[in-house]
């Protein structure tokens, strides 16, 4: 797995992978991964942020800690919960089914046949999957941190304009450099990890006439695991 | 025989590449848009000048905590480091746009707190003074509240220590108490304050006489003053008399006001006498003119006869 992982990462960083014969199923991959997931996490990270912000803020003035309500909420939404959400989703919404439709593609002899043609399955088929499901990990964790950002600001202040500078201040003291560094690797880490282990879990696996479930349950508890090491590195460089 | 779980070929979706790009470009300006909002809150594009806090410990302070002013952040701390003297500099950047809160004369406070973190605050007290230049170098005062309690509780000990020694049995207090028991129940006996005063002894009997003879004295007195009563007050007393000089004084007074009276009379009849005279000296100024004019003319026309013929006479002299 280690192998194919490191494979699929070259051919993700080399640019003949994105010439134009790729970049059709390239563009429908991210579109199609995109398009069923962004709304919907959106709406739910919203809704999710929308009810953790009041919780904290409401329990943060009756204990008359108020200052520290709106760093807790930056910290605790957007550093932490927000990028492991997108990737959960990311995964469950797009980089899952992909893989199980890489191993349909392996069950149903149209990988063999393709290798036979003299093509290369894994530029054709996974590649633009994988791809895909980085972006779509990705997009979904900047989309929903600027609402979220955004949410708490209007949460907080309101529909005005006179707390953007205390605001601003309080988001610049939450990411500093070291902060802002572990959270663009970790969100990295997050996409690369939910895109190739669910694929490279089955592409791992010896081909079967039926589709394996233990081999995608096996894929799915490995992946959790390496996400919860992420995490734990970051909260690690984050806080001690 | 076709497999059944093999994949349908998908439908194709027009413009795919083109929804592909622009779902591209919304990450993208995403990125960028929260990297410059990032850059812009860490303070990355404002001008700042320096200021350097030193301070023997720089426990709690830590780097981009904000140095506050009247409860506004002006500057942010940028650096901590070890000075070659063993202090502590803490080096903050403070926006030019606020800089001009800072003054020559400012104060700046390092509070640690109980609950929460350590706080920078400056306080300046007249804002007329000369601006803080740039790199300037103050000391920071500390205000620890949990380096105060070992104190407190310290003093709080000595204070409980002194509270004991002062209650025990054999202190100076209790004594004192003792002291003020006996010397209420002394006053209490029939003697009272004399008795506390005095005691019970000689001196205790020389009071009694002394007051005898005072109460003896007083009488005296009393009798002196009915005399005196008798004599200043009574009918032939000082105080009658006295009226009745004043009665007499008074027809006297009256007296000599009429004989006021009269010279005020006589001296206005001497006013009019003398102004008569001062008119009549004029007069005489006058008619004493008028006959010297008429004395010059009649000398003039004897000297004219004298010089005319047969009255002419040989007036020059002649020395022989």
């Amino acid at each position: 797995m280690v192998h194919l992982t490191a494979v699929l990462i070259v051919m993700a960083l080399s640019p003949s992978s994105y010439r134009a014969q790729h970049r059709q199923a390239l563009a429908r991959q991210i579109y199609l991964g995109t398009a069923q997931s962004l709304l919907w996490f959106t709406v739910l990270s919203t809704l999710i942020s929308l009810v953790v912000i009041r919780i904290v803020v409401v329990t943060a003035q009756s204990y008359g800690l108020s200052q520290y309500a709106l760093e807790m909420v930056v910290r605790v939404l957007v550093l932490e919960l927000i990028p492991l959400a997108a990737a959960l989703f990311a995964a469950l919404r797009c980089s899952i089914p992909q893989a199980t439709e890489v191993a349909a593609l392996r069950t149903g002899g149209a990988w063999d046949q393709a290798v036979s043609q003299g093509a290369n399955p894994l530029h054709a088929e996974v590649l633009p999957r994988v791809v895909a499901g980085v972006f779509v990990s990705l997009l979904l964790a900047a989309v929903s941190c600027v609402v979220t950002l955004v949410v708490a600001y209007l949460s907080t202040y309101g529909y005005t304009t006179a707390g953007f500078s205390a605001y601003t201040r309080t988001v610049g003291h939450v990411f500093s450099p070291a902060v802002s560094l572990i959270f663009g690797l970790k969100t990295l880490f997050f996409s690369v990890t939910v895109a190739l282990m669910p694929i490279a879990a089955v592409l791992d696996a010896a081909p079967r006439r039926r589709a394996n479930t233990s081999v995608e349950l096996q894929g799915l508890v490995r992946m959790f695991l390496v996400l919860v090491l992420i995490e734990i590195g970051s909260l690690v460089g984050n806080y001690y | 025989m076709k497999d059944e779980t093999a994949p349908a070929r998908p439908a194709s979706i027009a413009n795919v590449e083109f929804k592909a790009a622009l779902l591209l470009g919304l990450f993208v300006a995403l990125l960028l848009g929260t990297v410059l909002y990032l850059l812009y809150a860490r303070g990355s594009f404002e001008a700042t000048q320096q200021l350097v806090l030193t301070a023997d410990d720089s426990e709690g302070v830590r780097v981009g905590m904000d140095l506050g002013f009247a409860g506004f952040p002006i500057g942010r701390v940028r650096r901590i480091e070890l000075a070659p003297d063993g202090a502590a500099r803490i080096v903050i950047e403070v926006p030019l746009r606020d800089a001009h809160w800072l003054r020559e004369s400012s104060v700046f406070i390092l509070l640690r707190n109980i609950v929460g973190s350590a706080s920078l605050k400056a306080y300046s007290g007249v804002l007329t003074d000369p601006p803080l230049p740039d790199g300037a170098q103050r000391k920071v005062l500390v205000g620890d509240t949990s380096a105060e309690l070992p104190l407190l509780v310290s003093n709080a000990r000595a204070l409980m220590q002194n509270l004991t020694q002062l209650s025990a049995s054999d202190s100076p207090l209790a004594a004192s108490l003792r002291n003020v028991q006996t010397l209420t129940e002394k006053l209490n006996q029939p003697r009272g304050a004399a008795g506390v005063l005095l005691g019970d002894g000689a001196e205790a009997r020389k009071l009694a006489s002394a007051l005898d003879r005072v109460n003896q004295l007083l009488a005296r007195l009393d009798g002196m003053a009915g005399r005196a009563d008798a004599q200043v007050l009574g009918p032939a007393g000082l105080v009658h008399e006295s009226r009745a000089t004043v009665q007499q004084l008074n027809a006297l007074l009256g007296d000599a006001r009429n004989t006021l009276k009269r010279v005020d009379g006589v001296l206005a009849e001497a006013q009019a006498v003398a102004t008569n005279a001062r008119v009549a000296t004029t007069d005489l100024g006058a008619l004493r003119s008028e006959v010297d004019a008429t004395v010059r003319k009649v000398e003039q026309l004897v000297d004219e006869v004298n010089r005319k013929w047969p009255f002419a006479r040989e007036s020059e002299l002649k020395l022989k």
